[in-house]
C-alpha cells in the first residue's frame, strides 16, 4: 500500500495528465453519439449571455440582407393571402397543430463535422427538446438541449442529424443526413431505385415525424447515384437555406406532441 | 506574484473570448479557423506548479469546448501539449531552461518559431483527429492540421510579440 502511494506521489503529474486526458476523451466519444452529449453545452446561462452580448453588436452587420429575407417572406405570404379563394380551411382531425416562435441565432457553425446552433429562446419561453427549427426558406435543425433562456439546435449539418423528408413530386420518403463535406449539400438516402428522379426536384419534409409539419421546403436534387448494392439511391440535396448566414429562425412546437408520445409509449 | 496571477486570469478570459467570438467565426476558405487560445499554454511561465498548469490547460480547453459544443476535443489536445511542453522547451531553448527563468520575449525568433510550430502542430493534429474521428479520413485530418497550424502560428507569433512589447 505504502509503495502504491509512493508511486502515485512520484508520478502525480502523469496521473493527473492521464485522468484529465481520459476524461476529455470520454467527453469526445460521447459527443459523437447522438442524444448523449447533453451535459454542459453552449445553451447554459454563461455562454448564452456572452454570445448574446456579442450578438447585440454583430447583428447590425447583416441588417440589409435580413431585411431583404423578411421582405421576401412577407411578399410570399401576402401573395398567398390575396390569392386565397375560400376562407382558410378548417383543420381536419388528423392534422397536427403547430405553434411558431420567432427566435434569433446567437451562435452558428458549419465548418465542423458536428455543428450546433445556439438560440435565444429557452424553457422560459416554453421551448423544449425535439422541437423543429426552420427559416423562411427551409429547415435548420432540431432542438436537442435547452436551458432557462437558451437552447441548442442540432443542425442538419451534423453527422448525427436524421430528418424524415420526401420527394415533393412522387411522395417517396427517405432520411436526410450529412456526410460532413460541404455545408450546402446534404444526402438523402433510402429512396428505392425504381423511383423516377431528375435534377432539380424539390425535397420537402414528410410530416411523418412529430417534429416538422409536412411540406416544409428542404432543398433541391443536385445529383444522384445508386449505392453499393445498387438498390437504393444516394441523392445529393442542395439546401435552400444558406446555413452560413442564419439570423431569424422559427421554432415549431407541435401542440399534440405529448399526446403523440403517450400513444407511441402505449403502443410499445 | 499577484501581478502574474492577475495577468494569467486576464489572458485566460481574454483568449477564450477572442477564440469563441472572433477566431472560430473566421472560416477562411470555408473551413480554416485559427485556434489562438493555445498561446496561453505556449507562453505560460516556465517556472510553475505543473499540476496547476495541467489543470488550467484542461480548464481552458474545456471552456472552449463548452462554447463551441465540441465535446472534449479542445480539452484533450490542450492537456496533451501542456504535459509534453517541458520536453519541447528543452529541445527548442537548450537544456538550461529550467535553471534560469526564460522570458519568451528575450529568446531568438528562430527558436521561438520552432517551439511554437512543434507544439501548435501537435495540438492541431490531436484536435482534428478527435474532431473528425474517422480513420478513413486521414488526408482530411492532415490537410486541416497543416492549414490551421499555419494560420494559428502566424497569429500567435503576432500576439506574442504584441505582449512582449508591453513588458519592456
Amino acid at each position: 500500500m505504502q509503495q502504491l502511494f509512493n508511486f502515485f506521489i512520484k508520478n502525480k503529474t502523469f496521473v493527473l495528465f492521464l485522468l484529465l486526458f481520459s476524461y476529455a476523451l470520454s467527453l469526445t466519444i460521447q459527443s459523437h453519439e447522438y442524444h448523449r452529449s447533453k451535459f454542459l453545452n453552449s445553451s447554459n446561462q454563461i455562454t448564452g449571455s456572452v454570445y448574446g452580448t456579442f450578438h447585440s453588436i454583430t447583428q447590425y452587420f447583416n441588417l440589409k440582407q435580413e431585411n431583404r429575407l423578411l421582405l421576401e417572406e412577407n411578399n410570399r405570404l401576402k401573395t398567398k393571402v390575396f390569392n386565397q379563394k375560400d376562407s382558410i380551411p378548417v383543420d381536419s382531425v388528423l392534422e397536427y397543430k403547430y405553434d411558431l416562435f420567432p427566435s434569433l441565432v446567437y451562435k452558428n457553425s458549419y465548418a465542423l463535422p458536428n455543428n450546433y446552433l445556439t438560440l435565444n429562446k429557452g424553457k422560459n419561453d416554453s421551448i423544449k427538446e425535439d422541437y423543429g427549427v426552420i427559416t423562411s426558406k427551409g429547415i435548420v435543425g432540431i432542438i436537442d438541449a435547452t436551458s432557462k433562456n437558451y437552447s441548442r439546435v442540432l443542425s442538419v449539418l451534423n453527422t448525427n442529424s436524421r430528418v424524415n423528408v420526401k420527394l415533393k413530386k412522387t411522395n417517396y420518403f427517405g432520411t436526410l443526413s450529412w456526410d460532413g463535406k460541404s455545408p450546402e449539400i446534404t444526402q438523402l438516402k433510402d429512396i428505392q431505385d425504381l423511383v423516377k428522379l431528375s435534377v432539380g426536384d424539390t425535397v420537402v419534409t414528410s410530416g411523418y415525424s412529430s417534429t416538422f409539419p409536412p411540406n416544409i421546403p428542404v432543398g433541391s436534387v443536385e445529383s444522384f447515384d445508386l449505392n453499393d448494392t445498387k438498390d437504393l439511391y444516394i441523392i445529393d440535396v442542395k439546401l435552400f437555406n444558406n446555413m452560413k448566414n442564419l439570423e431569424h429562425v422559427y421554432i415549431i412546437k407541435n401542440t399534440d406532441i405529448n399526446e403523440l408520445k403517450t400513444l407511441i409509449i402505449s403502443n410499445e | 506574484m499577484n501581478n502574474i496571477v492577475l495577468r494569467t486570469i486576464l489572458s485566460f478570459i481574454g483568449l477564450v473570448l477572442l477564440q469563441v467570438l472572433v477566431c472560430s467565426n473566421v472560416n477562411f476558405l470555408g473551413e480554416i479557423n485559427p485556434y489562438i487560445y493555445v498561446v496561453f499554454i505556449l507562453l505560460y511561465p516556465v517556472i510553475n506548479n505543473r499540476l496547476l498548469f495541467l489543470f488550467l490547460s484542461f480548464l481552458l480547453g474545456y471552456t472552449i469546448d463548452i462554447f463551441l459544443d465540441s465535446g472534449g476535443v479542445h480539452a484533450a489536445a490542450s492537456v496533451a501539449i501542456a504535459y509534453i511542453r517541458p520536453l519541447f522547451l528543452k529541445f527548442s531553448f537548450g537544456a538550461a531552461f529550467d535553471y534560469q527563468s526564460i522570458k519568451f520575449s528575450n529568446t531568438d525568433f528562430s527558436r521561438r518559431l520552432i517551439y511554437f510550430l512543434l507544439l501548435i502542430g501537435i495540438h492541431h493534429l490531436i484536435l482534428f483527429s478527435l474532431v473528425i474521428f474517422d480513420e478513413t479520413k486521414t488526408v482530411l485530418i492532415l490537410r486541416q492540421t497543416v492549414y490551421s497550424s499555419i494560420f494559428t502560428l502566424i497569429l500567435s507569433l503576432l500576439l506574442s510579440s504584441l505582449f512582449s512589447k508591453k513588458e519592456t
